[in-house]
């Protein structure tokens, strides 16, 4: 992957709220055109999470799987 | 002498102090330390009992103590309000007076921001302080039906399952009054699910369908059209309501944002084991404060006192602190008006809950009066 994150959220190990929840929260707080990384441990999170990034018309940069967890990256698009 | 200063009054503050005490009894008789509670209001109030509230069955009076009934005596109050925590210098600056510390533990607990989302002051009711409370307990008493939504706005908001409670009690309030034939109620939540738990999730979405509570989901709201009465969202719908039962944005407290403590939700950068803020070997961080990803409840703060007492208690002794938080947490939810089920769960646990039934929620209505043993630190 050749694209930087601004920033990046460890959820790994989180139940609730959950890393759904603090990436929106990030896209809240975060400017246009930012990329966003969040990494959980939570199989689900690589499948919901580019649902909404759908669903809400952000860019999937892309779904790694490292080791032991997921890392989700998002461009903040509008 | 060493000082130790607890900031915050509520739930995280007040047990960590009476957890500590106990544990240090010799070192406070002798003088070697002194333990302070700085908190800005002389009461604590008991937040669940809100849920109960707005439906008026628990009174204003009996989920609000004076903080200094519920403290070890032992414990030196202070009722000022902190403005800036100067960790350079060890010191907080409240608006009376200024306190030095050797130890400090941040238990400032989280607000709600209505004000980040336009529109929802003027035209949303919530249940998560006294006023908004007492406000929505008098919009449910005067409703003869139409469409209510309880739309789940902040994230993260404290109590994960409150909106869920309060939509099952809501439905069989409405019926008990007879109007339950003549509304829609909706509920709205911020991710693919109506829950960030599968197994809850499994468990009560059946629940929503029997009961008809119609729900939406990946539904973040941005903006309230208070004149049309419309919830506008970051996807890009509407929804238009009769009586909107908002979860409000939530913040770390000002403070924290104020002594540069806080990343942008005001909420303290804090180790998920050990407790103690990062980059401070003599702060700990506690309760709804922390930027921690577990839930805001009063358990998991009850859970951590445990754990930051148990390490202050063994740096004053001179011993190595070695007491962990495992992200343990348990919370009731309340799935009918005389019905209810559990959850715990920690980091390395998912929650599965139990079927509900009444004996749950008589635990938890004995748990609303009891928790103020847990307050003096006694269950």
């Amino acid at each position: 992957m050749d694209v930087e994150s601004d920033r990046v959220i460890d959820a790994r190990g989180s139940y609730c709220p959950g890393p759904l929840m603090e990436l929106i929260k990030a896209i809240k707080e975060e400017d246009v055109g930012r990329v966003i990384e969040v990494w959980s441990s939570d199989e689900s999170s690589a499948k919901d999470i580019p649902e909404w990034v759908k669903k809400a018309g952000h860019e999937l940069i892309g779904v790694f799987k490292e080791s032991d967890y997921w890392r989700i990256v998002v461009r903040k698009t509008k | 002498m060493k000082r130790i200063v607890i900031l915050g009054g509520g739930v995280a503050g007040t047990l960590t102090a009476n957890y500590l005490i106990p544990k240090i009894g010799d070192e406070i008789r002798d003088r070697k330390v002194e333990v302070t509670l700085i908190t800005d209001r002389p009461y604590q109030i008991y937040e669940p009992g809100y849920l109960y509230l707005i439906f008026n069955r628990l009174g204003e009076d009996e989920l609000r103590r004076d903080i200094r009934e519920l403290l070890d005596p032992s414990v030196r109050l202070v009722v000022d309000r902190a403005v800036r925590i100067d960790t350079e210098n060890q010191k907080i600056i409240c608006e009376k007076e200024t306190h030095d510390y050797d130890y400090l533990v941040i238990a400032t607990g989280a607000r709600i921001t209505p004000e980040d989302i336009p529109g929802l002051k003027e035209a949303g009711h919530w249940f998560y302080d006294l006023e908004g409370s007492k406000r929505l307990r008098s919009a449910l008493a005067n409703f003869k039906g139409g469409k209510i939504v309880i739309s789940v706005i902040g994230v993260p908001h404290k109590c994960p399952v409150a909106p869920i409670e309060v939509a099952f009690i809501l439905h069989d309030f409405l019926k008990r009054r007879g109007v339950r034939d003549k509304s829609q109620v909706v509920y709205t939540y911020p991710t693919n699910k109506i829950f960030i738990m599968d197994p809850v999730t499994e468990m009560i979405q059946p629940m929503f369908d029997e009961r008809g509570i119609e729900y939406r989901t990946f539904f973040n709201p941005i903006e309230i059209n208070a004149k049309e009465k419309k919830i506008i969202t970051l996807e890009g719908e509407e929804e238009d309501f009769d009586l909107l039962v908002a979860i409000p944005p939530h913040r770390g407290a000002q403070v924290i944002t104020d002594s540069g403590l806080g990343d942008k939700g005001g909420w303290v950068p804090t180790d998920r084991y050990t407790l103690k803020a990062d980059g401070y070997d003599n702060v700990y961080a506690l309760g709804d404060a922390t930027n921690l990803p577990v839930s805001k409840a009063g358990s998991v703060a009850h859970f951590q006192a445990e754990v930051v007492a148990e390490n202050l208690a063994a740096e004053i002794k001179g011993i190595e602190p070695t007491a962990m938080f495992n992200g343990k947490a348990f919370c009731f939810i309340e799935t009918g008006w005389e019905e209810a089920t559990y959850i715990w769960f920690d980091y390395f646990t998912p929650p599965q809950p139990v079927v509900p039934s009444k004996f749950v929620h008589f635990v938890k209505i004995a748990y609303n009066k009891a928790y103020w043993l847990t307050a003096r630190g006694l269950l």
